[in-house]
């Protein structure tokens, strides 16, 4: 369980990222930080691990204040997946996956061994282990940052708009793994972007943000689509856009939904 | 050539000095450089002076160095070790200012990975920083090396044994041989420790070595010997 309770950040130049921010992320769930450019969600994330120190309010894991725990132990129990990617560029894939189970001491042998396994969790082909990040695809590549943030089988997971630099077909694909992995290993993620189509299909619950990390809403994404708080939520989900608006139509006795503008999207299932 | 058949001993035996004197300061300068140069990448406020300084000791005299070194370092005037401190001095002003700039080549994002995942900042050198610096470093250091033995030739003139010694002493004794020879060993163990830091970089640095690229933009026919680079 991640905690923050009333944490704000104020830069010395006055900028205020995050204005008393409060929220419980419950063990085990994913919960998704939603909001455009300001709002505060990459600081909030970065609080968890300690790569940013809130000016007030603290951040409690399991009810310990991560301002009590060293910052270097802290982020190795924590898997992180970074914005863009962030491999090691001098290492193989191998040995970035393995990265953070030898910093806490685990055998060089032992730690390539569970990242061999890791790949296969991740549905990476064991032939790119000697590979370099450099020689991977984009999409490759963001499958070993999720590996290398599993590899020491961490509670928590934060993942800041990891899938952000790839192509829209790839991402759809990586959404899916993350789904999958999700339900087999039950890690309490934190997962930020500014895509609310993304956010809907990651979250358990979806938290949208506006400046200054202002919760909007936070509630489950079809409760959100269902009753939006406020004009701010309507507008960011697209409530009353084309593609949220459908409509079931009888094609020759089949029931085919389709969107605000008449295009179909699917058949309602039997 | 008649004269170099009948002096290969001395030779050999110069050749070997010269190597000894040349490698010692190519690898204390290396070592300083890479201390000074991350400190000045690290210490903003640092940086110009520190860089400038250093830069600057290239500008000081040989001769008079020679001199001034005994004196602080109580080393003997004609000794190996007045010449290994002197080109270490020279070395460290050539390489201080690559060095620098090798750590600020590693990419910051890199860096910030390398914080969140848990490098705590020794490791983060060690691991991280140094060996991808290592390529711009590596550029400096090959410059070093060449400089560091074509300057320890200047030692023959105050009597510090080197192939060097064979350019005074052919210019004394009118030997045109003698000098040719010297000038010639002395580009070859320059062009010696040139290849040896390139192929110590190789061997460190396997990243750096040309592979092919798994997707699309791979080259038709891969050099066999490439393709099964891969370990």
């Amino acid at each position: 369980m991640i905690e923050f309770r009333d944490v704000s950040k104020r830069y010395p130049d006055g900028t205020v990222a995050v204005e008393s921010f409060s929220f419980v992320v419950p063990s085990h769930e994913t919960v998704v930080f939603v909001g455009s450019s300001g709002s505060g969600k990459t600081t909030l994330l970065r609080m968890v691990n300690r790569m940013v120190d809130p000016t007030s309010g603290t951040v409690l894991i399991d009810d310990q204040d991560v301002q009590q725990v060293d910052k270097v132990q802290l982020r190795r129990s924590i898997g992180y997946v970074l914005q863009g990617v962030g491999l090691l560029p001098h290492r193989t894939i191998l040995d970035n996956v393995a990265t953070v189970p030898m910093l806490r001491g685990v055998s060089r042998a032992h730690a390539r061994k569970d990242a061999l396994g890791l790949l296969d969790r991740v549905g990476l082909d064991r032939a790119l282990a000697t590979r370099y990040p450099s020689q991977l695809s984009g999409g490759q590549q963001q499958r070993v940052g999720v590996a290398r943030a599993l590899a020491a089988d961490p509670n928590i997971l934060l993942m800041d708009e990891p899938f952000g630099a790839v192509d829209p077909i790839v991402r759809a694909e990586l959404q899916v793994e993350l789904r999958r992995l999700q339900s087999e290993l039950g890690k309490t993620t934190v997962f930020v972007t500014h895509d609310v189509d993304e956010a809907f299909k990651i979250g358990d619950r979806v938290v949208i943000l506006s400046a200054g990390g202002r919760i909007e809403q936070a509630d489950t994404p079809e409760r959100i689509v269902a009753h939006p708080a406020n004009d701010f939520v309507a507008d960011f989900i697209g409530a009353r856009s084309a593609r949220r608006t459908l409509r079931v139509q009888d094609v020759d006795g089949r029931e085919v939904v389709v969107d605000g503008d008449g295009r179909p999207v699917g058949m309602l299932a039997t | 050539m008649n004269w170099l058949s009948q002096n290969t001993d001395l030779v050999f035996d110069l050749t070997l000095t010269h190597l000894r004197l040349s490698i010692p300061p190519i690898l204390l300068s290396l070592v300083l450089a890479i201390a000074i140069g991350y400190l000045a990448h690290r210490q903003r406020f640092a940086r110009g002076p520190v860089l400038t300084l250093t830069g600057l000791l290239y500008a000081v005299p040989s001769l008079p160095l020679f001199i001034m070194i005994p004196v602080v370092f109580g080393t003997p005037l004609r000794s190996g070790s007045t010449m290994i401190i002197a080109l270490t001095i020279y070395g460290v002003a050539l390489l201080v200012r690559s060095a620098a700039d090798a750590f600020g080549s590693v990419d910051r994002s890199v860096h910030e990975t390398a914080n969140a995942v848990g490098f705590s900042p020794w490791a983060r050198f060690w691991r991280v920083e140094l060996p991808l610096a290592g390529p711009v470093l590596l550029a400096g250091l090959r410059v070093v090396a060449v400089s560091t033995v074509s300057l320890v030739t200047v030692g023959a003139v105050i009597g510090i044994q080197s192939l060097g010694t064979l350019f005074t002493d052919g210019f004394q004794r009118g030997i045109q041989a003698e000098i040719f020879t010297g000038v010639i060993l002395t580009i070859l163990v320059g062009y010696l420790l040139d290849t040896a830091c390139v192929w110590t970089g190789r061997l460190l640095m396997p990243w750096t070595r040309p592979r092919p690229r798994t997707n699309s933009r791979a080259p038709l026919h891969v050099p066999a010997d490439v393709a099964g680079g891969a370990r």
